[in-house]
């Protein structure tokens, strides 16, 4: 990746910050496996799954009402991953199978009538 | 607004990393540490089991009777090791599997060796444990073509089966249960013997030349075969299209959705690998030579699936040498199996 290009992704990365992104959770990918194996987020979260490998990543879930997939993730990548009700969402990699992630997503605090 | 701070500290973190990543060389062309790198590759003191199956010697001792008996088969001519057999490193050395009827199957027999590690079987890792992986062969018409419910009435017909079964899991009978798990705890202990290799990594400097040590340089830098060929089994069990002519889908046909595993299939264990030509899924390259030929060009097709870690390396013919040589050094001296005496 060139610098310019780490340098405008760290601009858009902060100003996503800045603008409130206040419930973000980063999940790291390195060594092949997730920084944690189960993330406790609230629904509306968004956890930013971070590429810190020299390798390439294909993140997805298949757990009904979490279907997504991240599709081709590259060194040094950051995706965000929106997840918009409660439930348990499991999170794999297609390329890696010992990755596994477990997302408990919460009944959002406070949001509610 | 702690949780603001902190997610903001993170992202700044992230990025500062993310800066000073693209300041420094990437990671595979750093001298590598050799002691750090052989350290990797250390043979672990045990084998890992689930909870539920614990191995005993009743249970791997009917696991390797049920592994040898073809009276598994609809046929009752076929084996487990009809195809994994030992004498051929736990395959059969054919560039595609033999079925049910002589019919040729489109994938290559894969080596049993070592899969109490595994994290995901066959080819295309569409069975996350042995226990659920074993009975699919015996089942798939294509290959022992034996239908699980007539399996059980067939195994409770041979007497002296009823016993090892009692033996091995008490009170649980013959069930496609207690089939499975017997047969994977007689695979958990298919390990591979200690090769010239693993002696080098402890410290016998004389255990391999200075060609196939070179080789392991070469494995871990230049070549990247280390990206997906690592730890001590030599696999970390992901799943690749490395550019290999054919229309199967590999992995893609488990997960249809996921362009990036389309093509894809399982990084194999190198342990013993030179005794178990031909290579690649479907045994397209004959020799070892060939299989670092088709890494070295990149793959011999490209499709928008072929993975990033796959590129042209420009290996010198020197370079490629050392590469078989390492690749030589992982073969063991494996005890020869006995042929269980078959119940009746």
């Amino acid at each position: 990746m060139s610098i310019r290009r780490v340098a405008a992704l760290a601009v858009v990365l902060l100003s996503a910050a800045s603008r409130g992104a206040a419930e973000d959770q980063v999940i790291v990918q390195q060594d092949k496996a997730f920084s944690q194996g189960q993330v406790v987020v609230q629904a509306g979260d968004r956890i930013v799954f971070s590429n810190r490998d020299a390798v390439t990543h294909n993140l997805f879930s298949r757990s009904p009402g979490f279907e997504f997939e991240v599709k081709v993730q590259l060194p040094g990548q950051d995706t965000p991953v929106t997840f918009e009700r409660a439930g348990v969402a499991e999170v794999r990699c297609a390329i890696h199978p010992e990755m596994k992630l477990r997302v408990v997503v919460e009944e959002k605090q406070g949001g509610k009538p | 607004m702690q949780s603001r701070t902190r997610s903001g500290a993170l992202v700044l973190g992230a990025c500062v990393a993310l800066l000073v990543g693209a300041a420094a060389k990437p990671a595979l062309d750093v001298e590598p540490d050799l002691e750090a790198l052989k350290a990797k590759y250390r043979r672990p003191a045990s084998v890992p089991h689930p909870d539920d199956n614990a191995p005993s010697e009743a249970r791997v001792r009917l696991g390797l009777t049920l592994f040898f008996d073809p009276r598994l088969s609809g046929s009752g001519v076929m084996a487990c090791a009809t195809c994994h057999n030992p004498g051929l490193s736990w395959a059969d050395g054919l560039e595609r599997a033999v079925g049910h009827g002589m019919k040729t199957l489109p994938r290559r027999t894969p080596t049993i060796l070592n899969v109490a590690w595994a994290e995901a079987l066959f080819w295309d890792g569409r069975a996350s444990s042995l226990e659920e992986q074993a009975l699919g062969p015996i089942a798939s018409p294509d290959e022992m073509n034996q239908p699980l419910e007539g399996l059980v009435p067939k195994l409770r017909a041979i007497p002296e089966y009823a016993a090892q079964f009692e033996e091995a899991y008490p009170g649980e009978g013959i069930s496609n249960a207690t089939i499975a798990k017997a047969i994977a705890s007689f695979e958990r202990t298919v390990v591979s013997a200690r090769a010239p290799f693993d002696a080098w990594v402890e410290g016998d400097e004389s255990a391999i030349g200075a060609e196939a040590k070179q080789g392991f340089v070469v494995f871990n830098g230049k070549a990247r075969c280390s990206t997906c060929h690592s730890g001590w089994r030599l696999t970390d069990d992901s799943f690749h299209d490395i550019g290999v002519r054919g229309d199967d889908r590999g992995r893609g046909a488990v997960l249809e959705e996921i362009e990036g595993v389309q093509f894809a299939f399982k990084t194999p264990t190198l342990r013993n690998v030179d005794r178990r030509a031909p290579y690649m899924h479907d045994g397209s390259e004959k020799a070892l030579e060939d299989a670092v030929a088709l890494y070295d060009r990149g793959g011999r097709v490209r499709r928008p699936s072929l993975s990033r870690e796959i590129v042209p390396l420009e290996l010198t013919p020197q370079e490629s040498g050392q590469l078989v040589a390492f690749l030589r050094t992982l073969t063991s001296d494996d005890a020869p199996v006995a042929i269980p005496r078959l119940p009746r």
